[in-house]
């Protein structure tokens, strides 16, 4: 058999689905699906072979346009539910869809706990620091004095940083990139996709309805090359228009800070090289906020360790090697006796 | 004590009612299981009540630390762990003043003389000491200085006080076996091997079991302790049995039905009293194909086998009441998807936390009605630890035959009595091989078989098949997303159509003991069959008109029972809760029963049900 006959590459057009999409015009939700079909081709993905998993939410409506199999399930539980079809077959690949709200509110507890088992999965979080389903409802991710339907004088409960927790977590990879970023991201989830355990992408996405405009500090094109600075393991975290601005570890502080090559003494080899499998390293980068520091992107941790599918599989195959499946001796195990 | 001839030395009886009880450290749960081995062995019938309290070790000799066993055995069918002990083994003060009431009058006590010291007492909460003032007249009672003994039995094996203590139950074991001339070896057997490890320990559990044992042997000769015989139960079924608690039985059902449908099972679970040990046996069976997934909690482990069954597996979750609750939207999610599940609920007291290790049969609204929207399930009952292996194989054939979820509902009684069960031969039993959907032709995920209702099953990975389903209401002819309103009223006709039809694939409701037709009927389900068939039998004998229907399949219910119930001149539902059934069969039939609940925590006894009967009767005639 020539199996290299007739393999047609497929196309991002393959991975769209007839279904209308019903997202908001304008929303960031809908170059993210470019990026993600762009990267299905790319990776030369078998839609068979590919599931998509979503919980509840804007993004949660993903699943429904891309050309693949597909599960949109409820509030919170997509981890859960894609832990299960991990388990049940690791063959498919299995992309999580969710939300701040879906992914660190209703479900943040699965969410902790799909990264510390480390299940092979790319978990998109598209972050848009507001509930846009429910119209517009302050969330997890939301800035402290968010006005909202449901916080009329500002909302007062301190946010957290995707990104951090899902370090606190142990995930394993964790990255971030931006819904526009037509170019950056699908490089992104193509790392995510390579990583075998959990790769938890957190996307910064724009609510153009509900919170326009949120992120453009670091997202408007003006702005971008000051306060952005895209992470390549073993390169040097430089980032600003002239190329001239770079982060160095100040060691008496304890902490990152921003320097100018060529002022007070600074020279490009000062500045520090990322390495992707620093775990200090990378609580720090996520840790850096605008406007006061460029906002790090692409992948900031990768470090693999056996994914928990993998773990359960070698478990069930060594039983299986070692005991044979006998039924009726099992059930004549221990101490039985004969009536006759 | 149905007392008969004596033959020998012995005083033959027809069945034993015994409860040993101690603090929950004295190991009163294994003396009980092992002495329960031992009987099953010697050809008994028996059935036990392992009734134990939440705490793992509650503060040593308090009431509240007290766990018994009870064994009910017998040459005749014993159905029950029985109404009251004819013995009563207590290691302490506590467990004398918990266990005193429930006994028989004029029963024997052994008691742990030792025991009986002024700090024990105070914390059992008795004023003066039981065995000195007349607390325990009319008893027959044996006070033994267990302790003493037991030390002197295992000294020359040098354990500190501490451990040496430890054989008490086997020394009071020993004397049991005595009392009923059964069998050392099995026991000691299984010690040798339980102890392998650690030689010392197993030489003293075995000194202290022999010991107690030639204590019977020297008092014999004085005539103080009788020994009573029973003889074997006559079953009329030949073939190999073993002995075997509910939780077991289910899960064994559960793998014989994935072997049976040739469909891996996946487990997802979190613990919980008392169905953890669903979860433990099933993840001791990884040959079988059986995965299991400890979630990080309710919602997530059933949510995990959802995901499994969309995978093409067959996903399983098992809880307890307040397990189930957490679960609920989530079998909603697999109603609306039309995905197979299986749901146990090994239910317990509640409301909210209730009573974890005690029994009650609370969940059946929860079961059949417990959810948002018209969402109807399949609720299968067990009635006995055999019957959960027959359930457990009966769900996965309906689940994946009608892509459903199944709920089974056992309860903590079934879960953790121990029973004897002939063993089948999976070879022989009927298989039913499922097969996943690979037509692509004119294919979409909520076409229907025309018999059955279902939906197709396909395993992602399956070329041209692919599709997205969800919670989101679908169009009937495309699966597609649809708010069209007549959609959603025909979609919900359907769901309810499909589990409606089930009934026809379930045998019709049979009459457990008595005749279709007459005065009176004793309706049940669930943990109560023992103690009904029991009562309904003994007033059988009394010449009342009475039948038992043992109802299995509650949802749908079978397709004959309104026909069959409406033939008594008057029923009885009997059940462990606040009339949930009785309700159920009003709602379904406009049926007018008479309601007996009890919500103890503790099994219903005979005579509980015995007095009922006997009272409707005479209101019938
Ligand atoms: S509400 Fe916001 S997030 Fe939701 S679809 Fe509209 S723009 Fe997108």
């Amino acid at each position: 058999m020539n199996e290299q006959t007739d393999v047609k590459k497929l196309t991002f057009k393959d991975f769209e689905t007839d279904q209308e999409v019903r997202w908001c015009p304008g929303c960031g939700d809908y170059a993210i699906l470019k990026s993600v079909q762009m990267t299905l081709a790319n990776i030369g993905a078998t839609p068979e072979n590919t599931v998509f998993v979503s919980g509840i939410g804007c993004s949660s409506r993903f699943p429904y346009y891309v050309e693949t199999y597909g599960f949109h399930t409820i509030h919170g539980r997509a981890p859960a539910v894609a832990t299960g079809v991990k388990l049940a077959n690791p063959d498919l690949d299995v992309w999580l869809v969710t939300g701040d709200g879906d992914g660190l509110s209703i479900g943040g507890n699965h969410m902790l706990h799909v990264l510390r088992r480390n299940v092979d999965m790319q978990i998109m979080l598209f972050n848009n620091e507001i509930y846009g389903l429910t119209k517009g409802q302050y969330s997890p991710t939301s800035k402290p004095g968010s006005k909202t339907p449901s916080t009329p004088m500002g909302s007062v409960d301190l946010p957290l940083s995707p990104c951090s927790f899902a370090l606190g977590a142990g995930a394993r990879f964790v990255a971030r990139g931006i819904d526009t970023a037509l170019k950056a991201l699908p490089i992104t989830l193509e790392r995510a996709k390579d990583h075998k355990g959990a790769s938890f992408v957190e996307i910064f996405q724009n609510c153009i309805v509900f919170n326009d405009g949120t992120f453009d500090q670091f997202t408007q094109k003006k702005t971008a090359a000051n306060s952005q600075i895209h992470a390549v393991h073993g390169e040097r975290m430089i980032f600003g228009k002239e190329k001239d601005k770079g982060l160095v570890f100040n060691l008496e502080k304890f902490a990152l800070e921003i320097v100018t090559i060529g002022e007070n003494g600074v020279k490009e080899d000062d500045i520090l090289v990322h390495d992707e499998t620093n775990k200090m390293m990378a609580h720090m980068l996520v840790e850096l906020t605008a406007p006061d520091f460029p906002v790090v992107c692409g992948v900031i941790y990768c470090n693999p360790e056996e994914s928990y599918n993998d773990a359960v599989h070698n478990q069930m195959n060594a039983a299986k090697s070692a005991k044979k499946a006998d039924f009726n001796a099992l059930i004549r195990q221990g101490r039985t006796w004969i009536v006759d | 004590m149905n007392e008969q001839t004596p033959a020998g030395n012995f005083d033959e009886m027809d069945s034993v009612c015994i409860r040993f009880a101690g603090d929950s450290g004295d190991g009163m749960q294994l003396t009980g299981t092992q002495f329960s081995v031992v009987t099953a062995l010697e050809g008994s019938d028996l059935s036990t009540f392992p009734d134990f309290p939440a705490e793992i070790r509650a503060p040593v000799g308090t009431t509240f630390g007290v766990s018994a066993f009870q064994i009910n055995f017998g040459s005749v069918e014993v159905s029950t762990a029985g109404d009251e002990p004819d013995v009563l083994v207590a290691m302490n003060p506590a467990a004398l003043k918990v266990s005193l009431a429930g006994l028989k009058e004029g029963g024997i006590i052994i008691l742990d003389e030792g025991a009986f010291n002024k700090r024990n007492l105070d914390k059992a909460g008795y004023d003066s000491n039981p065995l000195e003032d007349n607390t325990l007249d009319g008893y027959q009672v044996q006070k033994l200085d267990i302790t003493k003994m037991t030390l002197e039995s295992v000294k020359e094996f040098g354990l500190g006080k501490k451990d040496a203590l430890r054989s008490k139950n086997m020394w009071t074991l020993g004397l049991v076996l005595w009392m009923f001339g059964r069998d050392r070896k099995p026991i000691t057997d299984w010690l040798e091997q339980k102890f392998k490890k650690i030689p010392d320990v197993a030489k003293a559990n075995i000194a202290a079991v022999n010991a107690g044992h030639a204590y019977g042997e020297t008092v014999e000769v004085s005539g103080e302790l009788r020994r009573y015989s029973i003889g074997k139960h006559e079953v009329e079924e030949a073939g190999e049995y073993r002995t075997v608690n509910g939780n077991q039985a289910l899960a064994w059902g559960l793998v014989a039905g994935s072997q049976l449908g040739d469909i891996s099972l996946m487990l997802g679970s979190y613990p919980i009293t008392p169905a953890s040990t669903l979860l433990h046996t099933l993840s001791g069976l990884k040959e079988f194909g059986v995965m299991t997934f400890q979630a990080e909690d309710e919602i997530a482990a059933i949510c995990g086998a959802i995901g499994a069954s969309f995978a093409g597996n067959l996903g399983v979750t098992s809880s307890s009441g307040p397990g189930i609750a957490l679960k609920t939207e989530a079998i909603g999610l697999a109603i609306s998807t039309e995905l197979p599940l299986i749901v146990v609920d090994v239910q317990r007291a509640g409301p909210s936390t209730g009573l974890p290790t005690k029994t009650e049969q609370s969940d059946l609204f929860q079961a059949v009605w417990g959810r948002n929207g018209d969402s109807s399930i399949v609720v299968l009952a067990t009635s006995n630890p055999q019957d959960c292996f027959d359930v457990g194989i009966e769900a996965v054939r309906i689940a994946t035959k009608y892509m459903t979820p199944v709920m089974v509902l056992s309860d903590g009684y079934i879960g953790n009595a121990s029973e004897p069960w002939k063993l089948p031969d999976i070879n022989k039993l009927e298989k039913f091989p499922v097969k996943h959907h690979t037509d692509t032709e004119d294919f979409h995920p909520f076409k229907r078989d025309p018999e059955t209702l279902a939906r197709p099953w396909v395993k992602p990975g399956t070329p041209g098949l692919l599709h997205r389903i969800g919670g989101i209401e679908k169009d009937y002819d495309s699966g597609h997303i649809s708010y069209d309103p007549k959609n959603h009223q025909l979609m919900t006709d359907t769901r309810a159509e499909k589990i409606a039809n089930i009934a026809n694939d379930m045998p019709e409701q049979s009459v457990s003991l008595g005749t279709e037709g007459g005065k009176l009927a004793v309706v049940g389900w669930g943990s109560t069959r023992g103690a009904i068939h029991q009562a309904v039998k003994r007033a059988r004998a009394e010449n009342i008109d009475v039948s038992h229907i043992h109802i299995g399949n509650i949802w749908p219910l079978p397709r004959n029972l309104e026909r069959l119930l409406k033939s008594y001149d008057k029923v009885i539902v009997a059940e462990m809760n606040k009339g949930q059934m009785n309700k159920l069969l009003r709602a379904e039939y406009l049926l007018d029963a008479y309601s007996l609940t009890k919500v103890t925590g503790q099994p219903f006894k005979i005579t509980e049900i015995l007095d009922c009967i006997r009272e409707q009767a005479g209101d019938a005639s």
